[in-house]
């Protein structure tokens, strides 16, 4: 149901090099909290991240999704941050048979990385990180987040997880106008244990006019193995400033597929009914198209991707009972060649934060 | 102009600190009208736009927390939404106010 890059080969390697960050992390961590706390004006460590529970309904077939998504930031001096996400997830069905719901419980870490602020304009990030293509991947993913549970067809593309060092940053070239932008390398066939290795380089530009609130960009990645593959998408995030909306859109082309996706989202806080409860009431509307790439129905399978040309809309509505929990329902329209179906999806997600030292006074 | 500025200031900036929020005159956004922000009002005047351009493009307003813990939160974000010093600078002002 969820686009989950945990399927690909990737997975066989990232138990090793990870276990030994995560122990890193673990390790340090008293030391880190300690250091922290000492002075009251410093960051404080922090846990946050979210939980959320779903149900999907995709062609008859019910699927019952759990998530728990702890994030880590350990801040360090002036310009370091240590920063993670681990993911522990559980995806029940019942079997065709009937009987009780079961399923596996996963857990696997997101990202795991050292960023250092070297100036106003850089960042320098080594570890493992979320490849920034597009910005669904990178901005969009956690489920408190998205307007619409399900993931966009094309999220598989070119998302896996990098583990290497990557140069990122923003900064404006006019009083109109900002650039961001990332620019990163992948060599996780270094140490792991595996032959079925990604290594690539890419980047991503960004460039965003805080006037009209718009911000349009493109991302490229090249495999550095095989057959050497481009891959390269855009993007587009527009919120104007006298409507509650928010507009976005990706596209991404690459060996395995192409696709785009279009997404408003609808803040009804100026209807002039209901008012309380409209505030809180989101509507959303995505329409999708997925083009099958060159490689073979199965191996799109275990991306995670549509094995055929797909067709997909969706409709939800989402309501914010408070900043930090939202419940959740949508209903979409598959077209496919090789079938059509409905999609339900209903639930509820929550974010929390956690200090982890003193923070003084509530400002 | 702006290459130069970029080459010549690459690693010898320093990143916004919640402890003087104010004294960050090398944050890359010498550029903008609003890199000489100091007073109080137009501060908080100008985080709050920023807070509005830069955190409402992706998630819902979060609610103000206390500085230590806004400190790392912006930093997170300046990282993660490549935000810019200058805007980090502003948002948190503005937060924490």
């Amino acid at each position: 149901m969820l686009y989950r890059w945990r399927n690909t080969a990737s997975r066989r390697w990232q138990g090793n090099a990870l276990s030994g960050i995560a122990l890193l992390l673990l390790l340090l961590l008293p030391a880190l909290l300690a250091a922290q706390t000492s002075d009251p004006e410093k960051p404080v460590p922090i846990l946050t991240g979210n939980a959320g529970a779903f149900g999907f309904v995709t062609a008859g077939q019910n699927l019952i999704d759990t998530q728990f998504n702890p994030v880590l930031l350990v801040p360090l001096g002036d310009r370091w941050l240590i920063e993670s996400r681990v993911a522990f997830e559980g995806q029940f069905q019942r079997s065709p048979d009937g009987g009780p719901y079961g399923g596996p419980v996963t857990k696997h870490i997101d990202y795991a990385q050292l960023d250092y602020i070297a100036s106003p304009y850089v960042t320098v990030t080594a570890g493992r990180f979320l490849t920034p293509f597009g910005i669904f991947n990178e901005r969009l993913y956690p489920c408190w987040i998205r307007a619409l549970q399900p993931d966009p067809l094309i999220l598989p593309i070119n998302t896996a997880p990098s583990d290497g060092a990557m140069f990122r940053g923003g900064f404006p070239v006019s009083a109109k106008a900002n650039i961001n932008y990332a620019a990163y390398v992948s060599v996780t066939s270094i140490g792991i244990d595996s032959v079925d290795s990604e290594r690539h380089v890419g980047g991503r530009i960004g460039f965003f006019f805080p006037g009209p609130r718009l911000e349009v960009g493109g991302s490229w990645q090249r495999t550095l193995q095989d057959d050497r593959k481009n891959a390269f998408g855009f993007h587009l995030a527009w919120q104007p400033e006298k409507a509650p909306l928010n507009l976005r859109s990706e596209f991404a082309h690459s060996f395995e597929g192409s696709g785009y996706w279009v997404e408003g989202a609808y803040r009804l806080s100026q209807a002039h009914f209901w008012q309380k409860a409209m505030r809180g009431t989101e509507v959303v509307a995505r329409l999708q198209q997925f083009y099958a790439g060159e490689i073979s129905p199965d191996g799109a399978a275990a991306l995670g991707l549509p094995g055929a040309d797909t067709r997909e809309a969706d409709f939800g509505v989402n309501y914010f009972f408070h900043n930090a929990l939202k419940g959740v329902a949508s209903y979409g329209r598959l077209f496919s060649s090789a079938g059509n179906a409905n999609q339900w999806s209903f639930g509820i997600a929550y974010r929390f934060l956690v200090p982890l030292g003193r923070v003084g006074p509530q400002s | 102009m702006c290459a130069l500025t970029l080459a010549t200031s690459a690693f010898a900036g320093s990143p916004s600190n919640s402890k003087d929020a104010s004294s960050n005159r090398n944050d890359g956004s010498a550029a903008t009208p609003v890199a000489h922000l100091t007073d109080g009002d137009s501060m908080r005047i100008a985080g709050e736009q920023r807070f509005r351009a830069n955190c409402g493009r992706c998630h819902a307003a979060p609610q103000k927390f206390p500085p230590r813990m806004m400190g790392t939160i912006l930093r997170h974000m300046r990282v993660r939404a490549t935000i810019t010093g200058e805007d980090q600078r502003l948002i948190l002002f503005y937060m924490t106010q």
